[in-house]
């Protein structure tokens, strides 16, 4: 057990040697330059979509009715819309409340106390059973007598959770695209290594080293080095969302918000490198089992 | 402790090095391999740690048999036999220690102890001095004897060495000689391939000849 630990730790001093030696810190730049790319969209998509699950994805149908209408008239037509059994949930939205609700969205405060009078009408929330059939009862709640407007609001919000859907496909593609360059890199870089220590390697099998003694540095190396990258990767997130946010900054303010680029959580930002190291060890590990063997003392 | 029994070996592209080689060497021995070169003297020594496999016959080192032996099982097998190459085979990107620490590294001793066999073992060979050189800086018989330090720091009962005296004055080479005899002496085994007769009859071990693919 103390040998083995004395073992590994020789490795992991011959890996350190050699990233510092063999430039191994300007390949760890390429790998973190190109995991600064998915990791950066991912942060970015992650914030906006904080901002997005404020946001109701589920699709409803707004029936407003006439802003002159008389409560009577909104009873009545609650009664009509709880007989149709195409809806699964009916919530009455009384105009003072919707009033209220406006003044609560950001930055409007003022608008709304600046309003003589209640300009909302009383409105219902409808959330149909099917989903699907969304635009079908919406058109049949139009012909309702005393829905004055039909909204149906799902398809935009559908329709923002594609895009992100679509964002989110498009970030893993990227991902797993350069995550086979990262496996590359690191392959190439254990290569190159491997070809400077034929000597050693040549000579340390002759006198009795096993492969799995020889193949340590070098993994050791490509988790290194993949480490390395992640955590490159992390520090250009890093400056780039502080940059953004520069930028961001006034933009939000003038809508009267908040909103800034958050960095990636911390529980992401361990994945990223645990990901990058073992990509790192899995491209030395290719390469060693495919190199190591062509050197045999002769 | 070496047991050759009707040995071939071809090599890929049909050269023929060995025919039908059979001899013995015992626990303790010391046995001079001789033979003009091209006679397969080489090729015997490689075949004794699995760095060649015989194409047909037996190689029983140890009591292992070498061609029948698995790919894992090899450098175990060459950890007991202290290898002393024509071409030295040092790295000259350490120092003359650190070449002797290699088999160290793997052997599993403690680091104190490792440093003291190292430097036991360049004792022994008179370059306990140079520990800091650079095998560059050595003579052609300083770099051989580095050599010998690196093919006994682990203590191994067999030394096999292929022509240590090549290329070596005759003072040189009657040193690395005396070493060797100096190993034997304490009970190790030892097969030394040369074609340099006079030495040969100098030390009086005895002598296995190869000719022809076969030995006499």
């Amino acid at each position: 057990m103390r040998t083995w630990l004395r073992q590994h730790r020789q490795a992991f001093a011959q890996a350190v040697a050699r990233f510092a030696r063999s430039g191994g810190l300007l390949s760890a730049l390429v790998i973190g330059v190109a995991l600064s790319l998915p990791a950066g969209s991912y942060a970015l998509l992650e914030s906006l979509r904080s901002v997005a699950a404020r946001l109701s994805f589920e699709p409803q149908i707004s029936v407003f009715l006439a802003p002159a209408a008389k409560r009577a008239e909104a009873d009545a037509l609650g009664a009509r819309l709880k007989g149709e059994a195409r809806i699964a949930k009916l919530r009455f939205v009384p105009r003072e409340e919707a009033l209220k609700e406006l003044a609560a969205v950001q930055g409007l405060p003022d608008l709304v106390a600046s309003l003589g009078r209640n300009p909302l009408p009383d409105a219902f929330v409808v959330t149909p059973r099917d989903p699907g059939a969304i635009e079908a009862l919406a058109a049949d709640l139009r012909k309702v007598p005393g829905a004055a407007y039909v909204q149906a609001d799902a398809a935009w919000a559908r329709r923002l959770a594609a895009l992100a859907g679509l964002a989110r496909m498009g970030l893993w593609l990227l991902a797993a695209l350069l995550g086979a360059g990262l496996v590359a890199v690191t392959f190439n870089t254990v290569r190159l290594q491997i070809l400077t220590q034929r000597d050693e390697i040549e000579v340390s099998k002759l006198i009795g080293a096993t492969d799995s003694f020889i193949r340590r540095p070098f993994q050791y190396l490509g988790l290194l080095q993949g480490i390395a990258g992640g955590l490159i990767a992390l520090a250009i997130v890093a400056l780039g969302l502080a940059l953004l946010n520069f930028e961001v900054r006034p933009l939000a303010e003038s809508y009267g918000s908040t909103f800034r680029f958050a960095f990636l959580a911390s529980r992401d930002a361990i994945a990223i490198i645990l990901f990058a190291g073992l990509l790192g060890f899995a491209g030395a590990q290719l390469s060693v089992s495919r190199h190591l063997r062509a050197i045999e003392p002769k | 402790m070496i047991s050759f029994s009707a040995v071939a070996k071809r090599y890929p592209g049909g050269q023929e090095a060995l025919r039908d080689v059979s001899f013995t060497v015992g626990a303790g021995e010391l046995v001079f391999l001789t033979g003009r070169s091209g006679a397969g003297k080489s090729t015997v020594l490689k075949l004794i740690p699995a760095i060649e496999r015989p194409s047909a016959g037996s190689v029983v080192v140890n009591g292992q048999n070498v061609a029948a032996l698995k790919r894992g099982a090899i450098p175990y097998l060459r950890r007991n036999i202290g290898l002393v190459f024509q071409d030295q085979k040092l790295l000259y990107d350490r120092s003359v220690y650190d070449n002797v620490m290699l088999p160290l590294a793997f052997s599993g001793h403690a680091p104190r102890e490792a440093a003291r066999r190292a430097r036991a073992a360049l004792d022994k060979v008179g370059l306990l001095t140079r520990e800091r050189a650079n095998p560059v800086q050595l003579s052609g018989g300083e770099q051989q004897r580095l050599a010998i330090a690196r093919a006994v720091v682990n203590r191994p009962a067999l030394l096999v060495a292929d022509e240590p005296t090549a290329n070596l004055d005759a003072d040189s080479a009657a040193r690395i000689l005396d070493i060797f005899v100096e190993f034997h002496r304490v009970g190790v085994t030892a097969l030394i391939a040369t074609h340099d007769h006079a030495l040969v009859a100098r030390y009086g071990g005895r002598t296995v000849q190869l000719e022809d693919g076969r030995a006499k």
